[in-house]
């Protein structure tokens, strides 16, 4: 099938909206947009960061998601507590894939679960009694934790628990930030409200704790990077390519990183963000509090790697400019090699994204350089500021879909027939079922990293060891198949 | 007889406990077999009839055990005064926690472990002031108290009060089968109070089931921590809560009730003169103002 018309793409959404309820449908309809490029303003096509409705299936999670699993959650060297009964700090434990070096248990903590596993006591007579009890046992038994940080589940937020007074005694007694965080589930319409309520909270308990003290030895070349979660290890895969060209990354955010890099962020020269919804906060503060100025960038895919390495470099002085044309020419055999492998294996192939914070917009350019398009994208928890930096990734009539309801999105893929699906653990099954080749886009479906030069040949043979996998062929039970000779009966008549 | 299930409501210090142990006094001393179920942290519902400071609460023993599951039904129940048997939700002291769940908690516990046994003619829950939350509804909801008996007197804030606890009851009257039973009048001595409350039954569709003149023998009783008919039998206070439970045992008058408007509610306060005709012309003025003015 050929890339859809704009009046093509127009109708699908129509044709999707149909079955909803005349409310429903006033309400999906906003959220659902043809790509044109010529908007300047997405606020005038699309329209996100709303309360789900009512009845759909989405896949958003919640503002303690936002604040313990994304943001406060890799800092390696802290304690984070869940504080609550014992399910949201389980089921949530290790599963973002965020990678470390440290000996857990000893100074490093990202895969264990620390609860206040609240009883009904807890919830009748309050949680506060216990929580400053837990914190003195982490004092005991993990001394060399730096600190602790407090996210609380939702009873938290219901039963008035004064997390902020027992913090504030503690971090007193033991002299560590204990960090109270109101990231009680129930808040905002998504996990992106936790990730806002996390920055405030590294805000009000970090970034200011050494204001006073030039002990750090800072150099021209300082940078950090912001908003890498190091799933797989795509911070590191990253890092060596800043490194490469000459800067110093004085702190990583916050994948595989640490409490007093947090504290150190303030002195850089340059704050790099990658993923902007979750942590443009924190950017935006350190730059109205210390003048420390910030820049998106994209490590995805050969031509936005050297665009942004050449965007970063241009900040600074000539060396790291020269630099940065050795390093984009020293990898440029490898990833040369890697598409003249792969992309006549994916070339003209289709894929649909739909994830969270960066990468419906950021792994675009990643998939052009395999020659393959993506056509239809959309955010969990985006904002507007979002989808106007993706308006320009997309090309024109593809299909936008913000929040999109489990419905949508299958009957967006049975329509599209992309050559390739990319979401989460939730829409995994569902699409593969469907015949259509899916990677997990959150958590890299335990691969990775996907980030800089050594990512992208990791991303490039995922790829395509997904789609040009031999099970698809066999989706028909053999006694259903054509006789050779015979047209191949259509999918959906399979389905 | 099958198991009647009551639950006293009324605003804040108006008497719902001392009422409620003193007409369970009567009640069991005409062979009703009773439970009390004090469902106000304070865990003030049966210190009459146990003589007790106050009971150890379901929820404090469940916090002391570990958990609520840990407890068997007779750690909580104690039995006094003609066989009464009183239990206490218990809960936190005042600003922390959530008093409410340990409401439901404690409830759910007294069901599970089979406290509302067939011997039992009443069960009566003694509940705090207002219904804040969800938790304080518990008494009322479904298969649980199906009368209500708002304890109110002649004052102007307890009657606002019953007119709230009525429109709660409508909410949990639509969905379920409980019926507000009457207006007990716990008298504070003001003017025409039986004729007042007699009236506010009217407009909200129920009864005044019993006026309870004001007797200094309550509070000799209480200081002693006893109800009125233990502590003096003869005593003329003692034959009136014999007659409210009487009343109660005889009583057929269940009704969803009708709360009445807020002017409603005035009017009827005007024309008993506990509150003046409203003057527009002095609302927001400060007393500056009004002395510049005159």
């Amino acid at each position: 099938m050929a890339t859809m018309t704009r009046d093509e793409t127009q109708a699908l959404i129509q044709e999707v909206l149909e079955v909803y309820p005349e409310k429903a449908k006033k309400d999906r309809a906003k959220h659902l947009a043809v790509n044109d490029q010529s908007v300047e303003q997405s606020k005038k096509c699309i329209t996100s960061n709303r309360k789900s409705q009512p009845g759909v299936m989405t896949v958003r999670g919640c503002a303690y998601a936002g604040s313990k699993g994304v943001v406060w959650g890799p800092i390696k060297d802290m304690i984070h507590i869940s504080h609550g009964p014992v399910g949201c700090g389980q089921y949530s434990r290790a599963g973002r894939r965020n990678y470390y070096v440290g000996m857990t248990g000893v100074n490093t903590f990202g895969t264990m679960n620390f609860t206040s596993d609240f009883q009904e006591k807890d919830i009748v007579f309050g949680g506060d009694k216990k929580l400053a009890k837990i914190v003195d046992e982490i004092e005991q038994l993990f001394p060399l934790a730096k600190g602790v940080s407090v996210q609380s589940e939702c009873p938290i937020g219901l039963i008035g628990d004064d997390i902020e007074s027992v913090s504030k005694q503690k971090t007193k007694e033991y002299s560590k930030p204990v960090i109270p965080v109101r990231c009680e589930g129930f808040r905002g319409v998504s996990q992106s409200l936790g990730h806002h309520i996390a920055n405030d909270a590294i805000r009000d308990h970090v970034v200011h704790n050494r204001d006073n003290d030039d002990s750090f030895e800072t150099t021209p070349y300082d940078v950090a990077i912001i908003g890498d979660y190091n799933i797989g290890g795509d911070a590191w895969s990253s890092r060596i390519l800043l490194e490469e060209m000459g800067l110093r990354v004085v702190a990583q955010w916050s994948g595989d990183g640490t409490l007093s890099e947090m504290e150190l962020t303030p002195k850089v020269k340059l704050n790099l963000i990658h993923c902007y919804r979750s942590m443009n906060y924190i950017s935006r503060h350190m730059e109205e509090r210390y003048g420390v100025p910030w820049m998106e960038y994209n490590l995805f895919g050969p031509t936005k790697i050297a665009e942004s390495l050449r965007k970063i470099a241009e900040f600074f002085d000539e060396t790291i400019q020269a630099n940065a044309e050795k390093v984009i020419a020293k990898y440029q055999a490898e990833y040369d090699a890697i598409i003249a492998k792969y992309r006549p294996r994916l070339e003209g192939k289709k894929v649909m994204l739909y994830v969270g914070g960066l990468r419906p917009r950021h792994i675009i350019g990643a998939y052009e350089d395999l020659g393959m398009e993506v056509v239809g994208t959309g955010y969990e928890f985006a904002h507007n500021d979002d989808y106007d930096r993706t308006i320009k990734e997309m090309g024109d009539s593809t299909l936008l879909y913000d929040d999109v309801t489990g419905y949508e999105f299958e009957e967006f893929t049975k329509a599209i027939k992309p050559d390739l699906v990319g979401s989460g653990i939730k829409e995994k099954y569902i699409f593969q079922k469907m015949g259509i080749p899916f990677r997990q886009m959150h958590s890299w479906d335990y691969s990775g990293p996907y980030h800089g030069y050594d990512g992208f040949a990791i991303f490039a043979r995922d790829m395509d060891m997904t789609i040009n996998n031999p099970c698809w062929n066999s989706m028909q039970a053999p006694w259903l198949k054509p006789a050779a000779g015979e047209s191949e009966a259509p999918m959906a008549a399979s389905a | 007889m099958a198991l009647r299930q009551c639950a006293i409501y009324g605003k804040g210090g108006i008497g719902k406990s001392t009422t409620t142990q003193n007409l369970v006094a009567g009640l069991a001393e005409l062979g009703k077999k009773v439970m009390i179920v004090g469902c106000d942290p304070k865990a003030d519902s049966t210190r009459l009839i146990l003589h007790a400071k106050a009971q150890e609460t379901i929820m404090h023993l469940a916090a002391d055990a570990g958990s609520v599951e840990d407890l068997e039904l007779e750690d909580v129940l104690r039995v006094g005064y003609a066989d009464i048997k009183c239990v206490e939700s218990g809960g936190p002291e005042p600003g922390v926690g959530c008093a409410g769940r340990g409401v439901i908690t404690a409830i759910n516990f007294l069901e599970e472990e089979g406290a509302y046994d067939e011997e039992l003619d009443f069960v009566f829950y003694d509940v705090l002031g207002d219904v804040v939350c969800g938790g304080f509804a518990m008494p009322i909801r479904e298969n649980k108290a199906q009368e209500i008996y708002i304890v109110c007197s002649g004052e102007m804030m307890a009657m606002y009060a019953a007119n709230n606890i009525s429109k709660g009851i409508v909410k949990y009257a639509s969905s379920g089968g409980v019926r507000l039973a009457g207006l007990i009048c716990n008298s504070r001595n003001t003017a025409r109070e039986d004729e007042l409350i007699i009236e506010l039954a009217r407009q909200l569709g129920t009864q005044m089931i019993h006026f309870v003149p004001r007797d200094n023998v309550v509070q000799r009783a209480e200081i002693r921590r006893m109800t009125v008919i233990e502590y003096d039998p003869t005593a003329k206070q003692a034959d009136e809560y014999r007659q409210l439970a009487q009343k109660i045992i005889d009583n057929k008058n269940f009704v969803i009730p009708t709360p009445i408007s807020m002017d409603a509610l005035e009017d009827l306060l005007m024309d008993f003169g506990l509150m003046d005709e409203e003057d527009e012309s002095i609302v927001g003025k400060s007393a500056s103002e009004e002395a510049v003015a005159a």
